[in-house]
């Protein structure tokens, strides 16, 4: 009798297969624990060679990301009195005050709404063309479906001239309403074609059932194919919104104040004496939290197999 | 409830021609089945019953009413579809009374129809249950209450018992019929099997390429095939079928086989060349006295009878007789026909020759 089993690991290999994962979890992961930890160092640790494991963390980098301040000499310091909050407080150790809130929040709001604008607009449209090329007799639809693949055969930044131009003289340049259209047009063969690979697995039948139990085209759609896209839709969705939030190039070029997104705002962060690294590393940790909340928010949506069993095949 | 008619239905799928030119009457009540091998546009007529294609041309009446051209949510029929098509994001209550909420109905009255239902399926245990989980049977089940709750005027079903494990089969199929009984809905049963059409069916309608080949009564159906098709996809084993060269008059009821004559019914057609006599295996016995002999070749033993395979200058073919009857391979056996069982074919157009036997059959369909 031999203990070889198929489906079974044996101790050896699950400790291999454990480390594996672990070291690979620490080579992804090294560069977000990075950035996250260099938010909460001071500006002199954080530039440190050889850089600081362990360090005295400070929120100076956040207060910093969130205002703008001012250097001011010793004895006007001292004659401005006790500070009052505790984000003074810090500031003052530097000799520098608080003169106002950053555009920081600004900022990240207009990437709110320009990356989850563009992705709404996305799905609502992908799913409508993805179901109409699932179901329909749609004239020429693998031409169809070819060309609209085709747009993104070519990195979208090599048509920024044209865009910009077509943008300025449309007078959408730096407006919330043209990244949004943008990031839709690049994303959305994206989320058709995506789209469509999880209606075509939808068996047609749960219509036809819903067609002859009383409901519209419309309602069927709805109420029966749609519940069960949801997981084709939270994975594209996904796809949409960290393409459009981390979309840096477009954003350099089209926007400047109004429309201004966080990517290119960021590394724009400059102290009172010069780059401020935790502020920077602050910024983009903030950055990240959207993406990351959105993604877990819809993990259970990825994971569960709504459909399974229902149907046998 | 309410009659079908089907006058003259024809569906194209682009070049291809799924279904030429069918007729047909469903009386009101019946159990009827839509038989044929696959490809054969037994669903394609159901489909379009259904509403889920829309007929090239012809017409469809539902109770009277022209419902070709008409929405499936407007025919105020149920449909069960071979995969069951439960909606897996709800659970086996909500699939049932999916129909009446789009009715409009209240909470009450469709808590009530489902419990109706559930007691008549005898699912009321697993009406919370996601679907998914549920046995092949449950789900049959969950579908036919779908189906049957909103009290249609018919139910058009879709080979609903093809998922099923052999086993299962039979009982749902006896289930389904009874179920049919206490109804007295107007059913219309979509299957590749000969043996659940005859066992489960009030009357069927064979088809073949698109045309139908023959429809009536299982039995007649089954004694008085109407072409060589119908002849060989009813029955197990088929007909035999014994091909010559030769004639036959108006009033004939001789023919001539490898120089023995054999007795037929009464001809009303007169017919001259290759032709096909066919005969069911257990229409037929072992008589050392008949002329007509074949050489066994093979011996199936099935309990309480057999299949002899015997072989003929005529071609091979099977007899069905009990099994006490001894045959053994090698052995020359004399085969009798029973005259008044015998149907003759023309071997080119493959249609029966009318005879005194079949004509009340085959005159009206």
């Amino acid at each position: 009798m031999s203990t070889y089993s198929v489906t079974e690991p044996s101790g050896r290999q699950k400790w291999f297969a454990g480390i594996l994962v672990v070291l690979y979890a620490v080579i992804t992961l090294l560069p977000l624990l990075w950035i996250i930890g260099t938010g909460f160092k001071s500006p002199a640790d954080a530039i440190a060679y050889p850089p600081k494991m362990i360090f005295e963390p400070t929120v100076e980098g956040y207060v910093n990301l969130f205002t703008t301040r001012t250097r001011v000499p010793e004895d006007q310091l001292k004659a401005l009195g006790e500070p009052t909050t505790w984000y003074d407080k810090l500031v003052r150790k530097n000799g520098v005050i608080i003169t106002g809130a950053s555009r920081f929040a600004e900022r990240f709001t207009n990437s709110v709404i320009i990356g989850f604008g563009s992705t709404v607009l996305c799905i609502v449209l992908g799913t409508a063309a993805a179901y109409a090329f699932s179901r329909f007799k749609v004239p020429l639809k693998d031409d169809l479906l070819f060309f609209i693949l085709s747009t993104r055969m070519m990195p979208p930044i090599a048509v920024a001239i044209p865009i910009f131009l077509m943008f300025r003289s449309l007078g959408l340049s730096d407006t919330h309403a043209g990244m949004i259209l943008l990031y839709t047009a690049v994303n959305l063969s994206l989320s058709v074609w995506l789209l469509k690979g999880f209606i075509d697995e939808i068996p047609v039948e749960y219509e036809e059932a819903a067609l002859i139990d009383g409901y519209t085209r419309f309602q069927a759609f709805y109420k029966v194919v749609l519940p069960q896209a949801v997981t084709g839709i939270a994975s594209t969705a996904i796809f949409c919104l960290i393409f459009a939030w981390n979309e840096y190039a477009f954003a350099v070029l089209l926007t400047s104040g109004n429309a201004q997104t966080a990517p290119p705002f960021i590394p724009t962060i400059i102290g009172v004496s010069g780059q401020d690294w935790p502020a920077v590393a602050a910024g983009a940790t903030i950055f990240l939290v959207p993406v990351m909340v959105f993604t877990i928010l819809l993990r259970k949506h990825l994971l569960r197999g709504i459909t399974f069993g229902a149907v046998r095949k | 409830m309410a009659q079908i008619r089907i006058e003259n239905l024809r569906k194209d799928f682009g070049a291809f021609n799924a279904v030429k030119s069918s007729s047909f009457t469903v009386e009101n009540g019946e159990f009827f089945m839509l038989l044929g091998p696959s490809g054969c546009g037994k669903t394609t007529t159901l489909r379009m019953m259904a509403g889920l294609e829309l007929p090239t041309s012809g017409e469809i009446y539902i109770g009277g009413e022209e419902v070709g051209m008409k929405r499936a949510s407007e025919r105020d029929i149920a449909f069960v579809f071979q995969m069951f098509a439960l909606y897996p994001h709800m659970n086996v209550r909500k699939n049932i009374s999916y129909p009446l909420v789009s009715q409009g109905l209240n909470k009450t009255e469709v808590a009530a129809r489902v419990a109706e239902v559930a007691k008549i399926l005898r699912i009321e245990n697993i009406l919370e249950k996601p679907v998914g989980g549920l046995s092949g049977g449950d789900r049959q089940r969950v579908a036919l209450g779908r189906a049957i709750v909103r009290k249609p005027k018919a139910f058009f079903m879709d080979e609903p018992l093809g998922a099923l494990d052999a086993e299962f089969r039979e009982h749902m199929a006896e289930e389904l019929r009874a179920l049919h009984d206490r109804m007295g809905a107007t059913t219309v049963y979509v299957t590749h099997d000969q043996l659940e059409a005859m066992q489960m069916g009030d009357k069927i309608v064979v088809m073949n390429h698109g045309v139908v080949e023959q429809f009536g009564k299982p039995q007649q159906i089954y004694d008085w095939p109407a072409t060589k098709f119908v002849a060989k996809f009813i029955g197990s084993p088929p007909m035999n079928f014994l091909e010559f060269d030769g004639a036959i008059d108006i009033g004939g009821n001789e023919i001539n086989l490898a120089g023995t004559s054999v007795k037929v019914p009464v001809s009303r057609e007169k017919r001259l060349g290759k032709l096909t006599l066919g005969v069911r295996p257990e229409h037929m016995r072992f008589r050392d006295s008949a002329a007509f002999a074949g050489r066994v070749i093979a011996v199936e033993y099935l309990g309480t009878t057999q299949i002899v395979t015997l072989e003929t200058p005529h071609g091979d073919i099977k007899a069905r007789t009990p099994s006490n009857q001894a045959a053994r391979v090698d052995e020359l056996i004399g085969l009798e026909f029973d005259t008044r069982t015998l149907t003759i074919f023309d071997s080119i157009s493959g249609k029966a020759l009318v005879s005194e036997a079949n004509e009340g059959v085959l005159s009206h369909g």
